[in-house]
This record gives structure tokens, C-alpha cells and sequence, in this order.
């Protein structure tokens, strides 16, 4: 082992040291940021390094345009994606991310087995060798296209209700006994290149044929599940490269996704199998759980709801995605800021599942310059509703739906907030219609229940305008 | 590619090690951190541009290196956008002077 190699070791190390920082750091809000510079400083350690030594001794070798070339196009492109993207759309923009990672790992996967199968021509190659390249492109390629479908649900470009056909699991089952059966070809029989490429095809597909199913709101999961499965393909790939950095960092994400994909599926007390493959929110929930005419729902005026906050001891503000979408966020802080100054105690409850992604309201919030002690998380204050004079319900639905207590429900068994104990209950929502989950919400039609239909905003906005006066 | 046992044998360590660091370490992060953590996860799989670096320095023959190329765009977008956007998110988290913790 000569030095260069041995110095190679050493900054795979300190990167791989610098990303598990990154990801300890997030442990609280006031190291997060610092962690995640270092993980970047670590990033730009690896990369630099192994562009003046990529062929194992110092020196760019020819093909150092390609990197320069790609490296100039990716910055511009990630750059721009990450800077102009609103909070509101981040599940989308890191769905995005993830698909751009997993679709590389993919290609490496590719080039690699073209090159040996180049260079050993009618010989079959490694076993361990080929197992962890046909990974690499199967899970890479199938977090690549599973994120595009994420991305499009997210962002309203495909129909965010589970798209299902007949026959479509028995399609997904052929789809993966076919490439079963090439793999074990490619291992044990013959290093094809075609059929390598049918492989990768199969694989991508499949990707398309696993996410379609699965309906809008569970869609941060697949995010998590597909962020956690472009980690392994990176494994994979490190595998094949006998890169130490990509092993450590690709299994580190594959491990903290999966951990962290299965803390969401609990905070929806579903399994991750439910999730994948029940097709959740098909709005055939068996139960319509109570009447819901749209004459049992009471509105309430602007000012009648300014008065019951501006006059009462304690609200609890439950922000929900119709916050995010409305980017309500900032007369929302205002209107806390009024409130406050009235002596009204104002706290924030937040959902595990609120919004689009875990910790999706915290995000919005802090941005709004929302101090993050008054953002309390549901078990923390979910006995605090019962002497609370008004919920104050912001676009929120199935994160309080008390059919979730009931059988037979869709959701039924998902903890929820009690925001049916408070004194008060006021709904800003936009429409009369289901939330994202299509399921039918009582709460609507409980008798302390006042709505406020319109878009969050201006609802909002014409609240704190009328705290003023009151 | 030929790997000797040895080597073999050390990637699976660092495999299962790795693993256990990932499951402990993001077991303490909180929920109201959860989506920078994706984030920043996401950030780190990033690193498989150097991958991408890796077989593009060694790309003969012009499918190898438009496939090369689009490894490294690919890649650069994750671990830059990655990084950029998680910085944002963080950067909100940021106390404002007077804030009570």
C-alpha cells in the first residue's frame, strides 16, 4: 500500500466522520446547522480528492472534462432547485434530490458493468462483484423513478389518489420474478449486456409500478423509504468501486432512512406494509363515521373568533398542510405575536404527521421566526386541550379527526390531537370537501365546532386585523 | 474488481457498523427535525458523485461517457442541492436574540 493509497483511506475516514456529525448534530436545533457545514466540508474533501487522484495517483487523467463539465451543470442546477424552492415545496424538492442520487447510483452501476464485461469478454465476472452492481441498479433505478411519481403526486402534476389497475400487483410480482430471474442469469450464467440493460429497464418501471399506488398523503414515507433505498444503492456501489466513502455514508442513510421512515409509519400507527400496499385513501373509507351535511356546520364570523381568542387565557394554534399550501405562516406568527401581547398564553400543536413531511409545520414556523419553545409536539400537550378556550384549527384535518378513535375508520388507531377537549373549537379550512386522506372528519359537525371557510391567508390575516380591534 | 477476502470481508464490517451508527444516531434526533434530517441524509448519499467521478476518470467510448456525464450532473444535483436546501431549513431554526430556550 503506498501513500497515496494510504491517504486516500484517511479522507474516506474523515468524511465518513464529518457525515455522521452531520447527521448527530441534528439532534438539536442550536448544532443542526454547524453539522450539516460540516457534512458539506467533508463532501468537498472527498470529491476534491479524488479529482486530483482519480486513477489511484496523483493527477486528473483525460477524462477530467466530463467532471468539470457535469460538476458545472449539477452545482447550477442543484443550486437554483435549492435556493428558489419555497418551504412549502421542500417534500417535493428533497423527493427530487433523492431521485437525482438514485439515478446516479444507477448509471454508475451501468457504466461499471459495461466496462467489465468489456474487458472480460465471455467470462463470468465476480459473484460478489455482479450481486452488488445488479443492486446498485436495481435500487438506485427504482428510487429514481418511485421519486419522479413522488415528486408529480407532491406536486399535483399526477393524480395524488392511489392510481391502481387490475391485475396491477400481479404485474408488480411478474415484474420482480423477471428480475430475479435475470439476475441470477447475469451471476451465474453470463454477464449479458443486453440483458443487463433489460434489467435496468424492469427496474425502473418497477419504481413507477410500487409509488402509483400509494395515495398523496402517504407520500413523505415513500420519500423517506426511497431516500433510505438511494442510501443502499450507494452501499452497493461503494461495494463495486471498493470505496470506503460511499459504503460508509450510503450505509449510514439507508440505516437512519429506514429508522426514520419506520418513526412516521408509528406516528400514523400503520405499518409500513399498510402503507405500500393498501392504497390508502381511496375516499372508500368503510365508515362515513356520522352525518356530515353541510347545513350541521357552523360558521363563525371573523370577529365573533377574534373576540373568544383576544379574551381568552390559552390558545392552541393546530396548524396543518392548508397552513403550508396558503403560506400562512407569517400573519399566523402575527396573529401569535397580537395574542401574546393580550396575555393570551398561545402555544403551537404539533402532529407528527402534520403537513406533508414530519416536522414540516416546525419548518414553516421557524421560518415565520416562530420561537421554537412554544411548538409542542402531541404528547406533550394533548392533555393541556381540556383548559384551552380555543383550538384555533389552521388547515389541519385528519391529524384531528376523531373517527381515528373509532373502528372501522381508515384511520383508526392513528393517535391524534384532542382538540374536541378545548372549550372552542375554530376550523379554518378552504373548502367543504374531505382532507387529503379523503375521509370524512366529524369534528366539523361537533357542536363546539365554529368553521371558517376560505384560504388560510387572507382568514388568517383578517383575524389578526380583528384581534386589533378587539 | 477483484476483490480478496480480506477486502470482502472488511466492507462487510464497515457495512454492519455503519448501520448500527445510523440507527443510533438518528434515534435521538426530534421530530421537529425530522424533515432537515431527510434533508441532510439525503445530502450525504450525495457522495455517490464520487462514484460518478470514479467512472467517468476511466469512460472510453461514447455511450460510457454520456452515461459517465449524466452520473455526475446526477450526483452533483443531490449532493449540492442537497446541502444548499437543508442549510435553509436550518438557518430558520436559528434563535433570534431575546428568545427564551
Amino acid at each position: 500500500m503506498d501513500a497515496l493509497q494510504v491517504l486516500t483511506y484517511l479522507v474516506w475516514l474523515v468524511a465518513g466522520v464529518t457525515f455522521i456529525l452531520a447527521l448527530k448534530f441534528l439532534a438539536s436545533p442550536s448544532t443542526a446547522r454547524r453539522g450539516n457545514q460540516l457534512g458539506a466540508a467533508g463532501m468537498a474533501l472527498v470529491v476534491a480528492w479524488t479529482f486530483i487522484t482519480p486513477n489511484g495517483e496523483f493527477g486528473i487523467g483525460d477524462n477530467w472534462w466530463i467532471i468539470v463539465v457535469g460538476a458545472i451543470i449539477g452545482s447550477v442546477a442543484g443550486w437554483l432547485g435549492a435556493k428558489r424552492v419555497a418551504m412549502t415545496a421542500m417534500p417535493q424538492m428533497v423527493a427530487i434530490f433523492n431521485g437525482a442520487g438514485g439515478g446516479a447510483a444507477a448509471l454508475v452501476a451501468v457504466v461499471e458493468f459495461l466496462r467489465d464485461s468489456e474487458l472480460h469478454p465471455g467470462e463470468l465476472l465476480p459473484i460478489a462483484f455482479v450481486i452488488a452492481t445488479l443492486l446498485g441498479a436495481i435500487i438506485g433505478a427504482v428510487s429514481l423513478t418511485g421519486s419522479v411519481v413522488a415528486f408529480g403526486k407532491l406536486q399535483g402534476l399526477i393524480a395524488a389518489r392511489p392510481v391502481k389497475y387490475p391485475g396491477s400487483q400481479i404485474v408488480t410480482a411478474a415484474l420482480f420474478l423477471a428480475l430475479v430471474a435475470i439476475g441470477v442469469f447475469l451471476v451465474a450464467v453470463e454477464p449479458s449486456v443486453p440483458l443487463f440493460l433489460l434489467f435496468v429497464v424492469l427496474s425502473l418501471v418497477l419504481g413507477v409500478q410500487l409509488v402509483m399506488p400509494i395515495g398523496g398523503a402517504d407520500m413523505p414515507v415513500v420519500v423517506s423509504l426511497l431516500n433510505s433505498y438511494t442510501g443502499i444503492a450507494v452501499a452497493a456501489t461503494g461495494f463495486v468501486l471498493s470505496n470506503y466513502a460511499l459504503l460508509i455514508a450510503g450505509t449510514l442513510v439507508g440505516a437512519s432512512g429506514a429508522i426514520l421512515t419506520q418513526l412516521m409509519t408509528k406516528a400514523m400507527n400503520r405499518s409500513l406494509f399498510n402503507v405500500l400496499f393498501a392504497g390508502f385513501g381511496t375516499g372508500g373509507g368503510t365508515v362515513a363515521a356520522g352525518p356530515e351535511g353541510e347545513e350541521q356546520l357552523r360558521e363563525v364570523t371573523v370577529e365573533d373568533a377574534a373576540v373568544l381568542m383576544a379574551y381568552g387565557k390559552r390558545v392552541i394554534i393546530v396548524p396543518g398542510y392548508g397552513m403550508a399550501v396558503a403560506q400562512a405562516q407569517g400573519p399566523v406568527r402575527e396573529l401569535m405575536d397580537l395574542l401574546v401581547a393580550k396575555g393570551v398564553d398561545v402555544q403551537f400543536a404539533i402532529h407528527p404527521v402534520a403537513g406533508r413531511m414530519p416536522g414540516h409545520m416546525n419548518v414553516l414556523l421557524a421560518e415565520a421566526n416562530v420561537p421554537y419553545d412554544r411548538l409542542k409536539e402531541m404528547d406533550e400537550i394533548n392533555d393541556d386541550f381540556a383548559d384551552t378556550d380555543v383550538a384555533l384549527i389552521i388547515g389541519a384535518n385528519d391529524v384531528v379527526n376523531p373517527a381515528a378513535r373509532e373502528e372501522g375508520s381508515p384511520i383508526s388507531g392513528m393517535p391524534i390531537l384532542n382538540v374536541d377537549h378545548a372549550q372552542n373549537i375554530i376550523v379554518l379550512k378552504r373548502g367543504r370537501g374531505a382532507g387529503f386522506a379523503g375521509i370524512p372528519n366529524p369534528l366539523f359537525s361537533n357542536e363546539k365546532t365554529a368553521m371558517l371557510f376560505g384560504d388560510a391567508k387572507p382568514s388568517v390575516a383578517a383575524l389578526v386585523a380583528a384581534v386589533k380591534q378587539a | 474488481m477483484e476483490l480478496s477476502a480480506f477486502e470482502l470481508l472488511s466492507a462487510l464490517f464497515i457495512l454492519v457498523l455503519a448501520a448500527f451508527v445510523g440507527f443510533e444516531v438518528v434515534s435521538k434526533v426530534p421530530t421537529m427535525l425530522h424533515t432537515p434530517l431527510m434533508s441532510g441524509a439525503n445530502a450525504v448519499h450525495g457522495v455517490i458523485v464520487v462514484g460518478a467521478m470514479l467512472v467517468a476518470a476511466n469512460a472510453g467510448g461514447a455511450v460510457a461517457i454520456i452515461l459517465a456525464l449524466l452520473a455526475v450532473i446526477l450526483g452533483t444535483i443531490n449532493v449540492v442541492g442537497g446541502f444548499v436546501v437543508t442549510d435553509r431549513m436550518l438557518e430558520m431554526f436559528k434563535k433570534r436574540p431575546g428568545d427564551r430556550g
